[in-house]
């Protein structure tokens, strides 16, 4: 990979002076023919692309009144052009929201409108050439499907639309990308994004439980495709493999034990995230949400509860139910589905938990909002759930919390520069400088507010804040899970006492 | 791209990772070594090593957790830990030290 200058934090990051073509050479690598015959693509480029993609994309807008409304309805007002992260990181125009939406719509005013097909020149419309087509693999892999345009955009048009049906056309003609096409694969095929067997699932559990027992003295248990459990816990596959997600998992099996309520996971369905939105299939989306319908099934749970996993949520909150239910085999006594966030939350407020906030006095916490929570989704019975209820477990554990700017919070959030498909090394400079309007708004409160870690609940967030942060003079472990900071704080019953180390 | 070791060539993805596993020996480990700048000492070796007879045993590398307990275990309590294995491997563990010692890439939210 080329060498590139990580951009300056130190001062605002303002409007930036537009560079064209800056990012033009940054592509993630193209799925390998088995990847893409795997989900039932074309392995390659196929020979009549153009008529084949145009005719994917009138078939995507006679399904989608959304896209269709979104194809027509931008008046280029401009209210989006400085809200990409990517843009503000990059300089290259194309990442400017309305530019990446411009990639498509210009085909479509070509094929699909009348003033488009007699009077391209006029409108904006152009033929769909093979450069079009690549300048779509390349920007519409510059989008993060974060969808913080369209907070701003007055007719709402959302980018992260825009970009998956795109993204599905090039699937249908044989131009897909590897990273997510492969692990979509390894979901069908082994049950999870990293491709974790049972055994090693297992065997990585137990570890775990042998950890904590190390730590509390107290045995607290991660159990693995346990019939009648009460609850399955969805979560990412991360959160088994890397740091600082299992520090996050091990707060949430903490949490279980003193609620005391029974739990497994699933090795059939040991992962929450469904990459499939991601390339926006909905075929592809609903066999990889039919496996965690088979779990809960096959093991006669009454419950299920998410993970810390940003579209994970995002798709369970809002697609699960039509995508495989319904779920009326689970107690509806409770949400279906839960995040792990509103479950320790309800403990919280009943005062159900015993949390000792001197544990995590070592660290200031800020919070980053994941997109797709923010923006995709809610938590708990409230208007603005998703953001209250994450700031409440953090508060109830921590004695010092400062949130960021404003416009970098809530719904207003930046994405972590690494969302949507794009946590991939062949798109380290993009992340790296997609990440920048968050590492700006964290400096902000680190150098004002004394801040020393910030924490997240999404996988993805999470793996990209621990590569890019030392890129910004951060350390890596400077990011942590809510949930971490829960399984430091809290007090186990029968714990043996000051022996809980906790961790940064 | 492909990596040329002992007069045979060993085909790899774009990333460096080699296609057939079974061609990985420790000389082309020492290569693969050197085009990521890292230097193969002892303690290279002993992560090398665990990630092969956990991946012949699992099928994937272990994890982060697994892995550090495993050389906690070998190399005592100051090298069993994240920071020790990321200086070892300044590209992560998981990924780089799986690269070397001739493993698939990790893959997913990590």
């Amino acid at each position: 990979m080329a060498d590139f200058d990580t951009p300056d934090i130190s001062v605002p990051i303002e409007i930036p002076t537009l560079d064209r073509g800056a990012m033009h050479h940054s592509s993630p690598f193209p799925a390998a023919p088995d990847h893409q015959e795997a989900l039932g693509f074309p392995g390659e480029l196929v020979d009549d692309w153009q008529s084949k993609a145009i005719n994917k994309l009138g078939e995507l807008l006679g399904k989608s009144r959304a896209l269709q409304v979104y194809m027509d309805s931008c008046v280029k007002c401009g209210a989006c052009t400085d809200k990409c992260h990517y843009f503000l990181g990059s300089s290259d125009p194309k990442n400017m929201p309305v530019a990446r939406q411009d990639l498509l719509r210009k085909v479509y005013r070509r094929y699909f409108t009348f003033a488009g097909k007699h009077f391209p020149w006029l409108v904006g419309a152009e033929d769909l050439t093979r450069e079009v087509l690549d300048d779509w693999y390349t920007y519409f892999h510059q989008c993060s499907q974060c969808r913080r345009c369209s907070v701003y955009c007055p007719y709402g048009i959302d980018t992260a639309e825009v970009s998956m049906a795109a993204r599905e056309i090039m699937d249908h003609i044989g131009k897909g990308q590897k990273y997510c096409n492969e692990i979509i694969g390894k979901v069908h095929k082994i049950g999870n994004n990293l491709g974790l067997p049972e055994a090693a699932l297992i065997d990585t559990l137990e570890g775990l439980e042998e950890d904590i027992e190390e730590e509390t003295g107290v045995k607290v248990r991660l159990p693995v495709n346990e019939k009648g459990a009460d609850i399955l816990l969805v979560t990412p596959s991360a959160d088994f493999f890397a740091e600082p997600h299992v520090d996050g998992l091990i707060g949430y099996a903490k949490v279980f034990h003193q609620a005391g309520v029974s739990w497994t996971v699933s090795s059939y369905a040991s992962e929450a995230a469904n990459f499939a939105m991601f390339i926006g299939s909905y075929e592809q989306m609903q066999k990889i949400a039919e496996r965690i319908r088979k779990a809960a099934e096959d093991l006669g749970v009454k419950r299920i509860i998410f993970g810390e996993c940003g579209h994970a949520w995002r798709v369970a909150y809002n697609f699960m139910n039509t995508l495989a239910g319904p779920f009326d085999f689970l107690d509806s006594n409770y949400p279906v589905p839960q995040h792990i966030c509103e479950f320790t939350n309800d403990l919280i407020e009943k005062g159900e938990l015993t949390l000792d906030k001197s544990k995590n006095d070592h660290m200031t916490l800020t919070f980053h909002d994941s997109c797709n929570v923010s923006r995709g989704s809610r938590m708990g019975d409230k208007p603005g759930g998703q953001f209250t209820i994450p700031r409440a477990i953090i508060k109830a554990c921590c004695n010092n919390f400062h949130d960021m700017a404003a416009d970098a919070i809530n719904e207003n959030t930046f994405c972590c520069g690494g969302g949507g498909g794009l946590l991939t090394d062949d798109l380290l400079e993009l992340r790296t400088k997609g990440a920048a309007p968050r590492m700006q708004a964290l400096k902000e409160v680190v150098d004002e507010h004394g801040v020393t870690h910030m924490a997240a609940i999404c996988a993805i967030c999470k793996s990209q804040f621990s590569k890019v942060m030392p890129k910004y003079g951060f350390d890596m472990d400077n990011v942590v899970s809510v949930h971490q900071l829960v399984s430091n704080a809290i007090v186990l019953d029968g714990q043996t006492a000051n022996e809980n180390a906790a961790v940064e | 791209m492909a990596y040329e070791c002992n007069g045979a060539t060993v085909e790899a993805d774009e990333e460096g990772y080699i296609i057939d596993i079974s061609a990985w020996n420790p000389e082309l480990a020492v290569l693969i070594a050197e085009s990521e700048n890292i230097e193969m000492g002892d303690d290279a070796w002993e992560v090398v090593n665990f990630l092969r007879s956990y991946y012949e045993e699992y099928q994937i590398a272990p994890a982060v957790r697994v892995l550090t307990k495993a050389i906690k275990k070998k190399l005592g309590a100051d090298k069993g830990n994240s920071k020790y294995l990321y200086e070892l491997f300044p590209y992560g563990p998981a990924k780089q030290a799986c690269k070397i010692a001739g493993l698939p890439k990790p893959t997913g939210c990590i």
